[in-house]
């Protein structure tokens, strides 16, 4: 009498069952994806939707392997300085800018990642911090980065010989693209045997080495994805604006991404993309009103862990959770 | 069955363990060996190292000295990870579910280190409870249930050797004659098993020899079938 209930799929004409839920989902998700940069400014669309690849890129780090990168700006960066030097100056196509961006900031990650995750807690987010201050020293001093000016006046160039970027709404769904590629692989990664190892290391990394899993492997293949993928979104973004400045390798970039994650809910996956949309607008409202920024979010940040320590989305989640157990 | 015993290859032969944590020193010379096949019961008031013994087996220790060969191969100075690897499960004393992964994900995520594990279809049948619970979330399963999926996550590996920490603390005492069903069925099958265990009979009912632990080393063996003759010795051993 009491398995019924339980076992039963959600009751049909209440709630959709799975698979047409997804439909819907997805009907609904490509409807806001044609309908946003007619109604939205396109760039402010594609800022947001760089910056959520970039904290969702974190929150792989962050959320599935339990490590806390502090450094994150210098893959986001040191991509960002990487596709538009080779836009620019060499010519790439753009789709071999971002490639050459996402590989030179997978590179990084392998480097940093080998020496940081040898630490745990505050010491490796006090490494990732310290190597990526390196990544903003050499972006400030490098002959090629343009120092204060940063790289300016990239093209955007034609997408496989055939899309001129130079159109908005080209760019707009090269961007999506992009993007949607990028979620897609952390998606996969997250319901992957290699995620469960994961969660299963960041809830107790003695007992997964104990079932045989030689961890240091899985935090770095781990370190290197999620750095690969803030890479693939700094060159992305290089290509939108047409820039690559320092703003991107400050230490600051990786406290945003931090906090975008933590305001949408860190461990979800549809988190970060919320708690991005939500910084990004707040900076591009606020910064004409005079209303210091900063000053903003970090109100907001605080209310945020007060209030629903799981973000908005883990609150939201969490509530259905308990709702229909 | 003696001369089984006697001719019976040693599966795990610990000698000098000393093992520390930090500045601690918790293991003074462990000695003990173990047959393939036989359940050996480490006995011992709290604190005596009996869980440290299993820990430092696994390499879960700060530092080891001294000899642990399994199946003729040395552990000491073996990474931690690849020990699992040589076939030897370790089920901890708080049973180590994750949280965040689901129970049939639990059972799913030790990789197989060698061939002739369990199928899962195996484990249903030996532990009946978990079957209908795969999509549940570990640590919501009941402490007996979770108690059997610790022991069923490690059965999949294909380990020969199994280090069971106390599996019947806290349960119901239904629950612990499951776990001692299990236990047994699992010794049928030619698994080798070392026990850590304060019920004494629960350890008495499945245990082939029981070693006897006091500050940190080995200070009696115990045949079973010589367990009723020593049970003074043992009393006052164990302050029973």
């Amino acid at each position: 009498m009491t398995t019924d209930t339980r076992t039963d799929p959600a009751q049909p004409g209440l709630l959709p069952d799975g698979r047409t839920r997804t439909l819907l989902l997805a009907a609904a998700g490509f409807a806001v994806a044609v309908a946003a940069p007619h109604v939205l400014y396109p760039v402010f669309v594609m800022k947001v939707l760089c910056f959520a690849l970039f904290a969702c890129a974190f929150n792989l780090l962050l959320g599935f392997a339990g490590l806390l990168s502090f450094g994150h700006a210098a893959f986001f960066g040191g991509a960002a300085y990487v596709s538009a030097h080779a836009a620019k100056v060499w010519g790439f196509p753009p789709e071999l800018a971002i490639l050459a961006g996402t590989a030179s900031a997978a590179m990084t990650g392998l480097l940093f990642g080998w020496l940081a995750i040898r630490r745990q807690g505050i010491y490796f987010a006090m490494i990732t911090l310290a190597l990526s201050q390196m990544v903003f020293f050499l972006a400030l001093q490098l002959p090629f980065t343009g120092g204060e000016d940063g790289i300016q006046a990239v093209p955007r160039g034609v997408l496989f010989g055939l899309v001129d970027l130079n159109d908005p709404l080209a760019m707009y769904w090269t961007v999506l693209g992009v993007c949607l590629f990028g979620f897609a692989v952390i998606r996969r990664a997250v319901h992957s045997p290699f995620g469960q190892v994961l969660k299963a290391i960041r809830e107790n990394e003695p007992r997964a080495i104990s079932l045989g899993y030689r961890t240091e492997r899985y935090k770095l293949l781990a370190f290197v994805l999620s750095a690969a993928l803030a890479g693939m979104a700094g060159a992305t973004k290089a290509l939108v604006f047409q820039l690559a400045s320092l703003t991107d390798v400050t230490w600051q970039m990786s406290g945003e991404a931090v906090l975008m994650t933590l305001l949408g809910g860190v461990g979800t996956l549809a988190g970060p993309v919320v708690g991005a949309a939500l910084v990004v607008t707040l900076q591009n409202h606020l910064a004409d009103s005079g209303v210091p920024v900063t000053v903003v979010t970090g109100f907001i940040f605080v209310v945020c862990v007060l209030l629903f320590r799981r973000g908005i989305v883990g609150e939201i989640e969490h509530r259905l959770r308990r709702r229909a157990p | 069955m003696p001369d089984r015993a006697d001719t019976a290859a040693t599966m795990l032969e610990v000698r000098d363990l000393h093992a520390f944590y930090g500045e601690s020193h918790i293991l003074h010379g462990v000695s003990l060996e173990v047959r393939r096949g036989e359940v050996v019961t480490l006995l011992g008031r709290n604190g005596a190292g009996k869980t440290t013994t299993l820990r430092a087996i696994m390499g879960m220790v700060g530092r080891r000295t001294g000899s642990i060969r399994f199946a003729g191969t040395e552990l000491v100075g073996m990474a931690p990870h690849r020990v699992p690897r040589l076939g030897i499960g370790y089920v901890p004393e708080e049973r180590g579910i994750f949280a965040s992964l689901s129970t049939a994900e639990n059972l799913m995520l030790p990789p197989v280190v060698r061939e002739g594990g369990m199928s899962v279809e195996q484990i249903h049948t030996l532990f009946p409870n978990l079957r209908e619970r795969g999509a549940t979330q570990g640590t919501r399963l009941s402490g007996g249930e979770q108690q059997m999926l610790a022991i069923a996550r490690i059965l999949r590996t294909g380990a020969e050797l199994i280090l069971l920490d106390e599996p019947t603390e806290g349960l119901a005492p239904v629950i612990i004659d499951q776990i001692g069903v299990a236990v047994r069925r699992l010794k049928d099958r030619g698994f080798t098993i070392v026990l850590v265990e304060q019920n004494f009979r629960f350890a008495a009912t499945i245990a082939d020899r029981h070693y006897v632990m006091e500050e940190g080393h080995v200070v009696d063996m115990i045949p079973n079938d010589r367990l009723d003759a020593s049970m003074d010795r043992l009393h006052a051993r164990l302050g029973v």
